[in-house]
């Protein structure tokens, strides 16, 4: 694969090309390499890693500071689900670039149920079909996102249904990094049969350790599915022991297990009270085990403010109990299948809220008395009480008869509308088979009773060696199977967007290439309804097809409702059409501030003519505003109505390098008239070869001023730093 | 309603027997319980077998998903899937001196299952 430049765009069909022979660098999982005591532009950060490559920061980082972008030690997780794998790689990039270092890709609706493993590039609903060919193309992909970024990338997906074994050993010859894996979801969710499903775990999880693969459990969907979640916590706990204990078991070693974990509630109630204690009480329980904590969705609305505060509260949490991975649930998950900027906006959020809480534990610490720590026990005994019982009624699988889980009682409490699921019952009933005497396999992680010894008592623990090896050693034994669908296959959507890809021409996009999706942001002074219905009616005015209320938002029963629409353009732009003017280079902070203290420098300053406005030239002279004073350039404020022969001779006096002239007023040409009027002037006192001119106002363009007799015109949207940079770099 | 079981909470009379110990000892006795948990069901899946835990040995042993399906199922069929697919698989290509591929493939033709002996 090409190795591509910054500006450069990943090219798909690179990827695709020779994908049949590509093996992955490298297996297992990453954690992020944590720095002590960091020191990034004269700050210390006490829980941050290693600095990446290539990044972009939070905005404030881009704006106050050169892109100043400390790394969280946590991992932070994207889950990316547009349902077209070609279309993902690119939002790996952005992510990546972002701070993401797993890249969670999420399945197609109903893999769970297909019974054995998807081929080729089929389009997914809401995720991929997870094949081997697209398992390789986004591990190809990352491959290379990896060394542009700097940091190892952990790819993840899942490991559930009834094909579980075969996926994972599919991941484990791909170089997946992690996966979800957890047979109790398959029973309660998917209606699994759950003999089937614990059968088929332990081979999954038996790969996964060979493969040194992170696993995540699935408990965190209790917390979704319950009428009302923070009743589940002790249950929660359960679930989460059953499978860090099954898992372990099986020889997946504690620090690769990480708990789903989830904060029950949210405000309107009053969360934390519920949240802390649960977050404790599971840190004491599984204090050899992993946490991924992520963000409370039972709660979120098609607000994406509303979502970014639960998502900041519960980093306070996962801060506060030490979590190990941090996921991003992007903002408008609770609206649409998440678009790129959201998932990017969910990695700032990360990012932002984790470097901002960086060293709280050495500053605060939790209290081991009182609410917090009773509550704590009380959840850790509910939750023995219910393993207590569990074994009374005859075990997991008698529990999970009688309806145990899912009820939306806080146990002991129970209110009798748990999920139940019989032995004999679900998908893959009927599908177990007891293993005769001499059952034998002659693979690499098989999990349970193997006879090798019928063949060779000195490769019982190598039994793959009776092959010569199996694909785990012998990776060239794997094969690879391209397309099966004529139609629904990569070759086939690409052509659909191909006059948009690598070319002049260009669309809007939230998740495909040139989907045309745009936003609509309005306020509407009516009621709710006719809110929606009226928003509808302006999108199709502005000519967008599909047009969908996305979001609705009452500011008051009828003075105004803040709605937000979503359509489609079905118009592109050409680029090379664009006439694009030079961004002005601007010189840094520090060069500023040395250059000026080496050599100080002296202006004046007024808004000339007949003129009241002070607010453009204040913002360009004061520091507050990130005026050109903050780099210590002296100015002489002459106010406003300024007549220019003052301003000339003020210039004369203090013996300024410049003149900055406000002139706003546009009328008959004015503004360029008074210019002409203070280029004379200094000539007349021969001054003109020792000053910079340089006007400034909302009407001023740049070559009408240069002609007027300027040395510089700003025009609308002038930063200080436009005009410092200028006098430094042409001082006379 | 589903018929499961419906009670108060009564937490207060239960925890009585956890009201004194230790918080390592709640911890110690939350592991122990999970052990007591799993353990039934590690049995089981030790001691059994299911198509996709042999599909996933087929490709193990160099077979595609779309090979490793119908071999499964003609081992189901002729009852010998309690022998390990792979199992099979080894068998034939010892006793024909086949590569493992080629007895796999043959047998996907329906040849040498009739000649299989345990």
């Amino acid at each position: 694969m090409k190795n591509y430049k910054p500006n450069e765009k990943l090219d798909i069909k690179d990827i695709l090309n020779d994908i049949e022979n590509y093996t992955p660098k490298r297996r297992g999982w990453t954690w992020r390499e944590k720095v002590d005591n960091l020191v990034m532009n004269g700050h210390t950060y006490s829980d941050c890693s290693k600095p990446l490559k290539n990044s972009i920061g939070i905005q404030s980082a881009v704006q106050y500071f050169e892109n100043l972008d400390p790394q969280p030690v946590e991992v932070i997780t994207t889950e990316i689900a547009s349902g077209r794998f070609e279309d993902d790689i690119r939002r790996m990039r952005m992510a990546a670039w972002h701070g993401a270092d797993h890249i969670m890709v999420i399945r197609t609706a109903g893999q769970s149920h297909y019974d054995g493993l998807v081929e080729g590039t089929p389009q997914g609903i809401g995720g991929i079909p997870i094949s081997r060919k697209q398992v390789r193309c986004h591990r190809k992909a990352l491959d290379f996102i990896e060394e542009e970024v700097g940091r190892p990338i952990n790819y993840h997906s899942y490991i559930s249904g009834v094909a579980g074994p075969e996926i994972a050993v599919m991941f484990a010859e791909e170089g997946v990094n992690g996966a979800h894996q957890d047979p109790q979801y398959n029973v309660l969710y998917r209606n699994i049969n759950m003999v089937r499903s614990f059968v088929d775990a332990a081979e999954s999880k038996k790969v996964m350790s060979w493969a040194d693969i992170a696993q995540i459990d699935g408990a965190h969907n209790a917390n979704a599915t319950a009428r009302e979640a923070w009743k589940v916590m002790p249950e929660l706990m359960v679930q989460h022991g059953i499978n860090s204990m099954f898992s372990y078991k099986t020889g997946i070693k504690k620090e690769n297990i990480c708990l789903s974990t989830v904060p029950p509630s949210a405000a309107p109630v009053p969360c934390t009270k519920y949240d802390l204690p649960y977050a404790v009480a599971l840190r004491d329980f599984f204090s050899e085990y992993k946490m991924r904590a992520q963000q409370n969705t039972k709660y979120i609305t098609s607000s994406s403010r509303e979502a970014t505060v639960t998502h900041v509260l519960n980093m306070m949490i996962s801060k506060l109990t030490n979590a190990d991975i941090q996921s991003t649930i992007t903002p408008d998950e609770g609206r649409n299948v998440p678009w790129h900027m959201y998932n990017i906006e969910a990695c700032d959020t990360a990012k932002q809220t984790l470097v901002a809480l960086d060293g709280l534990l050495e500053m605060v610490e939790l209290k081991t008395d009182g609410y917090l720590a009773d509550e704590a026990r009380e959840i850790k005994e509910r939750a023995i009480l219910y393993l207590e019982e569990l074994i009374e009624v005859g075990g997991y699988f008698e529990a999970v008869e009688k309806g145990f889980f899912v009820d939306s009682g806080k146990y002991p409490e129970r209110h009798g509308d748990g999920i139940g699921r019989k032995l004999d019952t679900g998908i893959g009933a009927g599908t177990v088979y007891e293993r005769d005497d001499d059952y034998f396999a002659p693979v690499t992680a098989h999990f349970g009773y193997n006879n090798v010894a019928q063949y060779d008592e000195s490769l019982v623990d190598n039994p793959a060696k009776l092959i010569e090896g199996c694909t785990f050693e012998k990776p060239d034994k794997i094969i690879f199977i391209d397309e099966l669908d004529e139609q629904d296959n990569v070759n086939e959507r690409m052509k659909e967007a191909e006059e948009f890809r690598n070319t002049n021409m260009i669309k809007p996009e939230v998740e495909w290439l040139a989907d045309g999706t745009v936003v609509l942001e309005m306020c509407l002074p009516t009621d709710k309804r006719t809110a929606e219905i009226a928003s509808i009616e302006i999108a199709k005015n502005m000519n967008l097809s599909n047009p969908e209320v996305i979001h609705v938002e009452v500011l008051h029963p009828s003075e105004g409702i803040r709605v937000q629409v979503k359509g489609k353009t079905d118009f592109a732009v050409d680029i090379s059409k664009l006439e694009i003017p030079k961004e002005p280079i601007l010189l840094s902070d520090d060069k500023l501030w040395e250059t000026i203290e080496e050599k100080p420098l002296k202006v004046v300053a007024a808004t000339v003519g007949e003129d009241e406005h002070s607010v453009g030239l204040r913002e360009v002279i004061d520091i507050k505003h990130g005026g050109i004073e903050k780099w210590g350039i002296e100015v002489e404020y002459l106010g406003t109505s300024c007549p220019v022969e003052k301003l000339v001779d003020a210039a004369i006096e203090v013996n300024a390098e410049a003149i900055l002239a406000s002139t706003i007023i546009s009328h008959d040409k004015i503004h360029y008239k008074n210019i002409k009027k203070i280029h004379e002037l200094c000539i007349e006192k021969g001054i003109r070869d020792k000053v910079n001119i340089i006007c400034g106002g909302t009407q001023v363009i740049s070559e009408l001023a240069v002609e007027s007799g300027a040395d510089a015109g700003f025009g609308r949207g002038t930063k200080g730093k436009h005009v410092a940079t200028f006098l430094v770099n042409n001082r006379k | 309603m589903k018929g499961y079981m419906k009670r108060e909470d009564d937490f207060q009379t239960r925890r009585k027997h956890l009201e004194n110990l230790t918080n390592e000892e709640l911890h110690n006795k939350f592991w122990s319980l999970l052990e007591e948990t799993v353990d039934p069901l590690l049995e089981v899946a030790r001691t059994h077998t299911s198509p996709s835990v042999e599909r996933s040995v087929l490709l193990r042993m160099g077979f595609s998903s779309i090979e490793a399906k119908p071999l499964v199922e003609m081992a189901i069929d002729r009852e010998l899937i309690s022998k390990g697919v792979g199992h099979c698989i080894y068998k034939v290509s010892k006793e024909n001196d086949l590569s493992i591929r080629d007895a796999g493939l043959e047998m996907l033709e329906g040849k040498y299952w009739d000649s299989l002996k345990f």
